[in-house]
């Protein structure tokens, strides 16, 4: 590697440095529009150091340092440290549990100077390049049930302490590391159990327990029916039934409502059943309806830019953070919006593409890993805005306003580019 | 390998793409085929109206309504309507010049913007509303009388304990923390009950969407009320106050500086509590609320401090069955216990004088209470602090005396549920070595004996002493509200705990339990006497100082009783200071006297109607003091403003 010789910018991947490009670039005018008055003037407003989108730009140039500082870093500064980051991280997250301040009902976040600065951000970076260096190591047989649960591990730890911190959005993105086990060789039935279990757990929340566990019942009764013959040759095929029907009837009536009143919190719980459409709370209602009724205002070409009325007018709350999509689904309607999420998908499919061009498992293990961490962010957080998931502070990637949060996807998608650029090494 | 994964990278794209699609899917509803929200977010269409909710209602313990809500209207503007109206004429009716006019129409803008409602002018005073109302037409769409709801007191009565709410200030706003489900206009509870109790008693607003027609008149609820949210009323607090002691109380107090505090023993419920002078709280609802607030703030009697629970005074003799309770406790006394008091006590340099000569008057501990022998209490407190089995006072004996007066609730706030409670001063070792640098003895201290000196007490304390004296060493934290309705928090929790305190004996509590009703039955508290009804008092003349011009000078006495009865199984105990005023006898003892009559019988007896009179009609505030004050005539004020509508 003589890079001194050859151009700076040698190996490094344009597509996926232009798509992120332009969704920062989105993302600031979309929160200049979230806070634009009629009567502003815009020009002076540029720089003005009280708004959200001056800070923005502030933290849009520091990340841009960022990157190139990592882009001049070499690579094997990642494999190296992973452990020692993902350590490190872990202590900076039980350091917030201390001396966090309460943000919003939320005690997630550090002070630094007059910045503040949510660790559970940054710990998604650390837990992926741990993750990496693990599944990569040459004593790691994924195949194992042992490595496997030491993966799932690896990803949940951080996630636990962070639901301490009462920040259950951003722990629920440890999930995603799951996409990245299932492409190392997760057997994919689990995505299947997992796929099973939503649709537990809705059920048990929607239906009449006494109905579901008739449905239960008859579905088992039917099954044992066609499969009978297989159940005279083996015996354990029924014990393997019966046992499947006693845990989703234990699941149903014991362990979600468990859950419900006992682990997850009142508003949580209020703000799925308001996604079910069980409850109709004003409160937890309001943000949903204020943020469907910007967007389906929207129409199909949009109001034009800066000229929402909901998203200007304060009508959404969060409109800067947790709501920048109502600013894009009201101003440009269904057209700018269907091209706003193509972005999206190119800068995924990208990523997975860059990923399968690895020789080493490191970096394909991370790639997917960036690519898990952005599509769960940005279904959470759009399926929120338009009803489809309840309301879960997270942030859409790299377009919300928060130094934390882009500077965090910055680094996440700098790395990989600094990776990538080195494909021809093998990095554990 | 990378070839035989790839079906699983596909699996992957797929998954990603599905969900794009169900959104996308979502967003074609919503945006295209779902007409509804468009018209929703159109202020020309659909007129959302926010819905304030009836705050809580609060009641006495009969069940009477003490605090409730009024209507009154607010103007409010959308600036960029208010176009083409006749202004000249909407300022005279609002008594206003053109020129206020254009910056509160300024004000408006930077606050909410054109488009948004905002404030105009709040509370309409009634006369104000009602030409207005007649002419509003003319002022449409651009303004609009919005129902504001105000608090309202029928009694006229409790004004320091029930607060008042005023809009939620930008600062507060800003805070996310703890204001974070407010906005600006928002009425929030500032003093009192009002503030305590407000994540209850505010309820939730509410949001109406209205179909409108071309004039901009509503014509009805949009899609069925399907996207309205209806407002929550918030909850009703139940108080152990009744009202009419209350009432009475702030009679007795009239013209007096000082306060009453009533208590249940037997569920720490506070009956009463009146801080004299007090003032009529309908002066802070409504258009005036400002202008008569600066008035009572500057008002040189100072109304809004609530005296009850914030001012501190020395308890003086008053505090004698406290002395007794450590000495009987410590051992260093019995009951039986007795000293030769000749009119002094002589034991450190400086003699304490005693009222009493003759000898025998404290001959044993009840004689010595109900003479309220000052001789005898020095002497027991200074047994008490130089004890023995402590190490002498500097080792132990001075900070366990100092723990036994934290136990009854001295020197900390005991947790009433309305805020700005006072502390008091309870000085221990450490007070003392800093203060004497270390060379101080018993006789440093030996006014404590006597309820003077350092120690400083707040009504609501001493009240609460006497609930762990009636109730021979337990009480519950006083508080105000026995029950909210619909309760589902955890703020009533603490006031349901028993606390027992001191573990002090019952023979120790018969024996000054004794002592105090011999103080009503046959000593210096014979005024208090009710037929039928066992009292135990103690009377208290507390010496004070103060600065007058400048200089440290002695003040006239303050008059203390504190009280609780019946005896046996007491259902009110009480303490009541008045400042400046001359000997507890003569003072303090009659209010306490007429407020228990008042509970326990209900009505004050024909025979006793004089000395209610004499009571109210005595002034012992400054007469300096009153010719500065407004607080008559604003209370008056009040009174008449109420009747009229």
């Amino acid at each position: 590697m003589n890079r001194s010789q050859a151009k700076l910018t040698q190996g490094i991947d344009w597509p996926i440095v232009g798509l992120y490009l332009a969704l920062v670039i989105i993302g600031i005018m979309s929160i200049f529009a979230a806070e634009y008055r009629g009567d502003d003037n815009v020009w002076m407003d540029i720089i003005h150091p009280g708004k959200n989108y001056s800070r923005q730009l502030i933290w849009f140039s520091a990340s841009l340092v960022l990157a190139s500082v990592i882009w001049l870093t070499d690579s094997k500064l990642f494999t190296a440290t992973a452990n020692l980051l993902y350590v490190g991280g872990l202590l900076l997250l039980l350091l917030v549990l201390g001396i966090g301040k309460d943000v919003k009902g939320s005690h997630s976040w550090l002070m630094v100077g007059s910045f503040q600065f949510q660790p559970a951000e940054l710990t998604k970076l650390c837990t992926n390049l741990a993750l990496a260096k693990y599944i990569s190591s040459q004593e790691t047989d994924f195949t194992k049930l042992r490595s496997r649960l030491i993966a799932a591990a690896i990803a949940l730890v951080p996630a636990g302490i962070i639901i301490l911190q009462s920040e259950t959005g951003l722990a629920l993105v440890y999930f995603s590391f799951f996409l990245v086990m299932y492409r190392e060789g997760l057997p994919g039935v689990l995505l299947v159990i997992a796929f099973s279990g939503i649709v537990l757990v809705l059920s048990a929340l929607l239906v009449d327990r006494t109905i579901l566990f008739i449905i239960f019942t008859v579905i088992t009764a039917l099954v044992i029916y066609f499969s009978r013959r297989e159940i005279k040759r083996k015996r354990s095929r029924l014990a393997i039934i019966l046992g499947v029907y006693a845990f989703c009837g234990l699941f149903v009536m014991f362990i979600v409502p468990f859950a419900f009143t006992k682990v997850l919190k009142d508003y949580q719980v209020r703000r799925i059943e308001v996604m079910l459409g069980k409850e109709n709370d004003p409160k937890a209602t309001y943000n949903t309806r204020q943020s469907m009724i910007a967007i389906g205002s929207g129409g199909f070409w949009g109001k034009g830019y800066l000229k929402g009325t909901q998203t200007r007018y304060d009508f959404v709350p969060e409109q800067s953070t947790d709501f920048i999509f109502c600013t894009i689904g009201e101003d440009f309607g269904f057209f700018g919006s269907v091209i706003f999420l193509g972005i999206y998908v190119a800068l995924l499919f990208r990523i997975i593409f860059v990923a399968e061009r690895q020789r080493s498992t490191f970096t394909r293990v991370y790639a997917y890993g960036v690519a898990g961490v952005i599509f769960f962010h940005l279904s959470i957080n759009v399926a929120m805005t338009i009803g489809l998931a309840p309301v879960i502070g997270i942030p859409l990637p790299l377009v919300s306003y928060g130094g934390s949060s882009l500077m965090t996807f910055t680094m996440l998608i700098f790395i990989l580019l600094r990776l990538d650029a080195d494909r021809q090494m093998v990095l554990r | 390998m990378s070839v035989f994964n790839q079906p699983r990278k596909r699996v992957i794209q797929m998954i990603i793409l599905g969900m794009v699609i169900l959104i996308i899917t979502r967003l074609f509803f919503l945006q295209i085929v779902e007409k509804k929200y468009a018209k929703l977010a159109d202020a020309n269409a659909v007129l959302r109206k926010v819905v304030y909710p009836s705050r809580g209602i609060i009641y006495d313990r009969q069940n009477r309504s003490i605090l409730g809500n009024d209507v009154l209207y607010d103007l409010v503007v959308t600036p960029a309507s208010a176009k083409n109206i006749d202004t000249a004429y909407l300022c005279n009716i609002l008594n206003i010049d053109k020129e206020e006019f254009r910056k509160r129409i300024l004000t408006a803008i930077v606050k909410n913007g054109r488009v948004r409602q905002s404030v105009f002018a709040p509370l309409l005073a009634p006369e104000i509303f009602g030409k207005l109302q007649e002419s509003m037409y003319l002022f449409q769409p651009g303004f609009e009388l919005v129902p504001r709801q105000i608090r309202s007191y029928p009694y006229s009565a409790a004004a320091n304990i029930l607060g008042y709410i005023a809009e939620i200030s930008p600062a507060m706003l800003k805070d996310t923390g703890v204001y974070s489900s407010y906005s600006s206009g928002d009425y929030l509870g500032f003093t009192g009950l009002e503030k305590t109790y407000e994540p209850v008693l505010m309820g939730q607003r509410g949001i109406q969407y209205l179909v409108k027609d071309n004039l901009n008149r509503p014509q009805g609820a949009y899609e069925n009320g399907e996207f309205d949210s209806a407002a929550v009323a918030g909850k009703n607090l139940r108080l152990s106050l009744d009202i009419e002691l209350q009432v009475l109380g702030e009679k007795l107090l009239k013209g007096k500086s000082g306060s009453i505090v009533a208590i249940d023993p037997q569920t720490g419920g506070i009956l009463a509590m009146v801080s004299g002078p007090s003032f009529d709280p309908n002066l802070l609802t409504g258009s005036n609320r400002s202008a008569n607030f600066s008035k009572l703030y500057t008002d040189t009697t100072k109304p809004l401090f609530n005296r009850a629970i914030q001012a501190t005074y020395p308890p003086g003799s008053t505090f004698k069955p406290m002395i007794a309770l450590v000495g009987l406790d410590e051992g260093v006394i019995t009951p039986s216990f007795g000293y030769p008091c000749s009119g002094a006590y002589y034991g450190c340099t400086r003699p304490i004088k005693c009222e009493h000569h003759d000898p025998g008057h404290a001959a044993n501990l009840r004689l010595a209470l109900s003479h309220s022998c000052n001789s005898y209490f020095s002497h027991v407190y200074r047994l008490s602090v130089d004890a023995a089995k402590f190490g002498g006072i500097k080792v132990g004996g001075m900070q366990k005396w100092a723990d036994y007066m934290n136990n009854f609730g001295f020197g900390h706030k005991i947790g009433v549920d309305i805020p700005s409670e006072g502390r008091g001063l309870v000085p221990d070792t450490k007070y003392y070595d800093a203060r004497y640098k270390g060379s101080w003895n018993s006789c440093t201290s030996v006014f404590l004996g006597i309820g003077q000196g350092e120690l400083l007490l707040t009504p609501l304390q001493m009240a609460n002493a006497m609930c762990i004296v009636a109730n021979r060493g337990s009480y519950y934290i006083p508080h105000f509200v026995s029950s909210i309705d619909n309760d589902n928090t955890h703020l009533l929790d603490k006031y349901k705990v028993k606390h027992d305190v001191a573990h002090i004996s019952d023979t120790a509590y018969s024996a000054v339990i004794h002592g105090m009703t011999d103080v009503v039955e046959s000593g210096t508290g014979r005024i208090a006497q009710i037929e039928g009804i066992t009292i135990g008092g103690k009377t208290g003349t507390a010496e004070n100082y103060g600065f007058v011009n400048g200089v440290r000078t002695k003040l006239k006495n303050h008059a203390i009783f504190i009280a609780f009865a019946p005896a046996e199984h007491a259902r009110i105990a009480l303490a009541v200071i008045v400042e400046n005023s001359g000997f507890g006898a003569k003072y303090a003892a009659p209010i306490a006297s007429l407020m228990i009559e008042k509970y326990l019988k209900d009505t004050i007896s024909t025979k006793r109607q004089p000395l209610l009179k004499s009571v109210m009609e005595t002034v012992t505030l400054d007469a300096s003091m009153l010719a500065k004050s407004h607080l008559d005539s604003l209370n008056n004020n009040a009174v008449i403003k109420k009747k009229k509508p």
